[in-house]
């Protein structure tokens, strides 16, 4: 078992890396305090292959694998969050989910352009009503002829309003419950298809979080995924995956907050030395930094295992629920030891431990990874 | 490739554009009179252009005691081809044992070639040029890894010894009207070939500034400055005291400063009378571009900036408030001194 | 087209630290990079593989790790890359460098050559020009631009305070500024398939027509003396003060070195 990064991946890190440093970076600060979402970012890394890392040069991806496309969220999140969410929500939440189900005209239709990085994608589930209870789901889809016609809504979609391709859940047989819950792909400026006002949130401000609604929405038939009341299955299964995306982005959270402390505390003087020289500060690195790479050990697994093809939900749960704790916890102690400097924005930490909850809520709570991970070991 | 002991001559290659010798000529001149007179030997420059004859005289007057000529219409714009054949030429006649070029673009491309077609060795950018006197050797002082370290090469066994010397290194002579030397028109034989290339156009870049290689005074800004606006103290600062603004690299990378305002490694070596650093932090590759100036003050809110290291005076502190006070100050002494 | 690529690994010397005590270089964890005027011919090269459809090789004479900035170059997009290492190139100079690489030029053919101006631990600027010598080919430094015509290049070749615009048949080499380009990333995809797919063919001394007396340090003509850490200039004072305090010790400074 060799827990190194074989020489392709330690390549991919630094082109990671480099790119977060010199594009990233510098308006992180910026897209934060603006609520801007980084359009001219996201067209440098669709240029560079970024968002279809793990999928097969076939579909227009790059050929690599879940644990590329992990250290790549990772890195981008090191710098800013809002840019890691943005590649992972398309990535795992809606390429990856036509990748697994779609039909091979489907495949061919969205992924394509989705790998690509011609067409950036969103996954649309959550409802007013159905956000843990993802079962839930009051949006529905009623076949008429050739078509299906959607009503309802989703709220807090990340990539709403600048994705072009949206994986969306509806009911399809109010009656059977989950097994009632089928999943479609609808195309931004499809008639009846629009959106809400940007919500206004505590972190990832640059990334687009939108309601996204559907009144008598038309969409060829040819659109929905997989068989009718197949949804909730699928949209589990992606969430999966989704996962091990959102960990990655909650580990480098973690590792950008440390580095950025670890740089700070050999700057900062008081009492005429260093505050590195205190050891109350040299205990909390140790502390933060054992927790990122416990952290970081989790979220590798997962991504290593989805991609040896055995099951990984486990790994994953298991993966995002460390990582977002790791993330808010060495976030605020990040914050603790800049001291005042810590909570004015120049500084970063402050954005990073904005950044840092919602990696805790989004795409299944930490209390939904606590009964995913209890469930196997109950069973 | 000339034999060592026959050799004889320091020689030095005088650069001309549009019949205006290049000031590094002179300082290499300069220079190569103290490694002529540590040698017993004396110093020749080559004069290549077209029209150019008339320029011989100020290469005497500034110590050679000899100036080869070489003039050819093929000469009239530089490329590489036919210098490297004039030079070539006339080192196989006359044999030098050293052959020195200012490290300009001109320099960096000519003296490669000329050193690849004599076969002997070239020593570029050199900041110190000194005499073996048992070996009757050059030793060839140049920063190397980054500037980081000084190494000193020699070229024992072949001829001649080939060195680039950049602009503001050496120290030109005073020039003496009186002097007196022999002028030699030399006739290089030149022949055009495959390797020469068609120059179809000359666009000079509009020059509105100083060079900051001639500058006495020097405000000098870096990354701390934080954008091209606050470079307005600078040069207010600049114009009070009558000085030119320059800056490092990251100046010039963020695009608030123009690459030949650039100091340091990869742009220009620079020894003003007083150098003031704003806002830069004193990494090596800058340093190395400004150290030897006489007089330097560094202005940087972090007390650890290794510039402090070089500097005679460090002020730690916000160069936002500190420059406007002190181009005020030295507004008012020179309103005073005027008085 | 066949374009060839001259690169070289360097130490990143902005990088580099003094050791403050012994005064030494601190060369362990510096990382290695692909020299920075390199990169810039070789995304001048894939831009005229673009634009014009050529094959692009990249070439590196070093020890066997230079193998890694030969994978970033594929993975940015060259064709093929030839490793030139053996322990008999070792402690060259510009003239034995120059030789042994216009010796694998030879044997590969092409039509361009580029070469970066100068690398950052050598800084010698002679490689590109010298390798134009050996091969009797016509050479363009310092291009700021470069258009493909054919059987001929149009490049702008910079200088101080001008530049020309300059006609040059091919074959030719051309020597890149840093300045000359942004070069481009490497995709991830690049990257594998650097690593997984394509093969870097390794030469050594035996498969190129050089000669021994050009080759290594014995085919050197300089020969380094000695390397010593530079002499630093000393600190000066150094004041933590108020803005009116700081601006009068320098007046003071200023009056008693008659600058003003």
């Amino acid at each position: 078992m060799d827990f190194t990064l074989q020489k392709e991946y330690k390549a991919a890190q630094q082109l990671f890396k480099d790119f977060a440093e010199k594009e990233v970076k510098p308006l992180a600060q910026e897209i934060d305090e603006q609520h801007r979402f980084p359009r001219e970012t996201v067209e440098k890394m669709q240029k560079f292959g970024f968002m279809g890392i793990p999928f097969p040069k076939a579909y227009g991806g790059q050929g690599c694998d879940t644990l590329t496309y992990v250290l790549c969220v990772e890195e981008l999140s090191k710098v800013c969050a809002t840019t890691g969410v943005i590649v992972s929500a398309h990535t795992s939440l809606c390429a990856d989910l036509i990748y697994k189900h779609g039909t091979e005209e489907q495949k061919q239709k969205y992924l394509a352009s989705l790998a690509s990085g011609k067409k950036l994608g969103a996954f649309g589930l959550t409802e007013p009503g159905a956000g843990t209870d993802a079962s839930g789901q009051q949006t529905k889809a009623v076949q008429d002829g050739e078509e299906y016609v959607l009503n309802g809504s989703k709220i807090f979609i990340t990539n709403a309003g600048e994705a072009d391709v949206y994986a969306v859940f509806a009911m399809t047989d109010a009656s059977a419950g989950t097994k009632g819950i089928s999943c479609f792909i609808v195309e931004k400026d499809t008639p009846g298809f629009t959106f809400g006002t940007p919500e206004k949130k505590m972190g990832i401000c640059g990334s687009a979080t939108n309601e996204l609604i559907f009144s008598d929405c038309r969409i060829p038939k040819e659109n929905l995924v997989g068989r009718e009341g197949k949804g909730f299955g699928i949209a589990m299964s992606t969430l999966d995956g989704g996962r091990i995306g959102i960990a990655a982005q909650a580990l480098g959270i973690a590792a950008g907050a440390l580095e950025r402390t670890v740089s700070y505390v050999k700057e900062r003087k008081q009492f005429g030395r260093a505050i590195a020289g205190f050891q109350n500060t040299q205990f909390t690195l140790a502390d933060m930094a054992t927790e990122v790479e416990a952290a970081r050990c989790l979220v590798y697994k997962a991504a290593t295992a989805k991609d040896a093809k055995q099951k990984f939900s486990i790994d994953a749960a298991m993966a995002k629920l460390k990582a977002s704790r790791v993330a808010e916890y060495v976030t605020d102690r990040a914050v603790q030891l800049h001291g005042g400097y810590g909570y004015i924005r120049e500084y970063e930490v402050e954005r990073m431990m904005r950044d840092a909850k919602i990696t805790e809520i989004y795409e299944g709570t930490s209390e939904v990874m606590k009964m995913v991970i209890s469930g196997s070991l109950l069973k | 490739m000339n034999m060592v002991k026959e050799s004889h001559g320091v020689f030095v290659f005088a650069q001309q554009v549009d019949k205006t010798i290049t000031n590094v000529s002179y300082e290499l001149i300069g220079k190569a009179k103290e490694i002529a007179g540590e040698l017993g030997t004396e110093v020749s420059a080559v004069l290549v252009g077209s029209g150019i004859k008339q320029l011989a005289q100020s290469l005497v007057e500034y110590g050679a005691d000899r100036v080869i000529v070489i003039d050819d219409e093929e000469l009239e714009t530089y490329t590489v081809e036919p210098y490297t054949q004039a030079v070539a030429a006339a080192v196989r006649k006359y044999n030098p044992e050293i052959l020195l070029m200012g490290a300009t673009a001109i320099g960096r491309d000519l003296a490669p070639r000329v050193a690849a077609r004599l076969h002997t060795g070239l020593t570029a950018d050199c900041t110190a040029l000194d005499v073996d006197k048992e070996k009757q050797e050059l030793l060839m002082t140049r920063p190397a890894f980054g500037g980081n370290l000084m190494a000193t090469i020699e070229c024992p066994d072949y001829r001649p010894q080939m060195a680039t010397v950049r602009p503001g290194v050496m120290v030109k002579r005073l020039r003496d009207k009186e002097a007196q030397g022999e002028i030699v028109l030399f006739d290089a034989g030149l022949k055009k070939n495959h390797c020469c290339v068609e120059v179809q156009n000359v666009v000079k870049h509009i020059a509105h500034k100083i060079d900051i290689q001639d500058a006495k005074i020097l405000v000098s800004g870096g990354r701390g400055v934080g954008g091209k606006e606050n470079f307005k103290y600078l040069y207010d600062l600049a114009e009070a005291v009558g000085g030119t603004v320059s800056g490092s690299r990251a100046a010039v990378d963020s695009g608030w400063l123009e690459k030949d305002e650039q100091v340091g490694q990869t742009g220009k070596t620079v020894r003003p009378g007083l150098y003031f650093a704003v806002g830069i932090s004193g990494a090596i590759q800058h340093v190395a571009g400004m150290e030897d100036s006489d007089y330097i003050i560094a202005i940087n809110k972090d007390g650890m900036a290794p510039i402090f290291n070089v500097a005679d005076v460090g002020i730690v502190g916000d160069f936002k408030k500190i420059l406007p006070e002190l181009t005020k100050a030295v507004m008012a002494e020179k309103n005073s001194q005027k008085q | 087209m066949r374009i060839i690529v001259c690169v070289k690994q360097v130490p990143d010397t902005t990088e580099v630290r003094l050791d403050p005590v012994k005064g030494t270089l601190i060369r362990e964890g510096v990382p290695s990079i692909m020299n920075p005027d390199d990169k810039a011919g070789l995304e001048a090269a894939l831009r005229l593989k673009d634009s014009s459809g050529a094959e692009v090789t990249v070439i590196t004479m070093g020890p066997p790790q230079a193998a890694d900035v030969l994978r970033e170059a594929l993975a940015m997009g060259a064709d093929d890359a030839v490793l030139i290492t053996d322990r008999a190139f070792g402690g060259a100079d510009t003239w034995a460098t120059s030789c042994t690489l216009a010796a694998a030029c030879g044997r590969l053919g092409y039509d361009i050559i580029f070469t970066g101006r100068q690398a950052i631990d050598g800084d010698t600027a002679q490689v590109g020009p010298e390798m134009a010598e050996h091969l009797n080919i016509p050479n363009v430094s310092y291009a700021a631009a470069i258009e493909n015509c054919g059987d001929h290049l149009l490049v702008k070749r910079e200088f101080e305070d001008r530049y020309h615009e300059v006609k040059v048949n091919t074959p030719c080499l051309i020597t890149a500024l840093a300045e000359l380009n942004t070069p481009r990333y490497m995709t991830p995809g690049g990257i594998f398939d650097a690593y997984r797919e394509k093969e870097i063919t390794t030469w050594t001394r035996a498969d190129l027509p050089v000669e021994d007396e050009n080759i290594g340090l014995k085919g050197s003509p300089t020969k380094v003396v000695k390397s010593f850490p530079k002499t630093v200039k000393a600190a000066g004072m150094k004041i933590e003060r108020g803005v009116d305090e700081s601006v009068q010790f320098i007046m003071d400074k200023l009056k008693e070195k008659y600058i003003l």
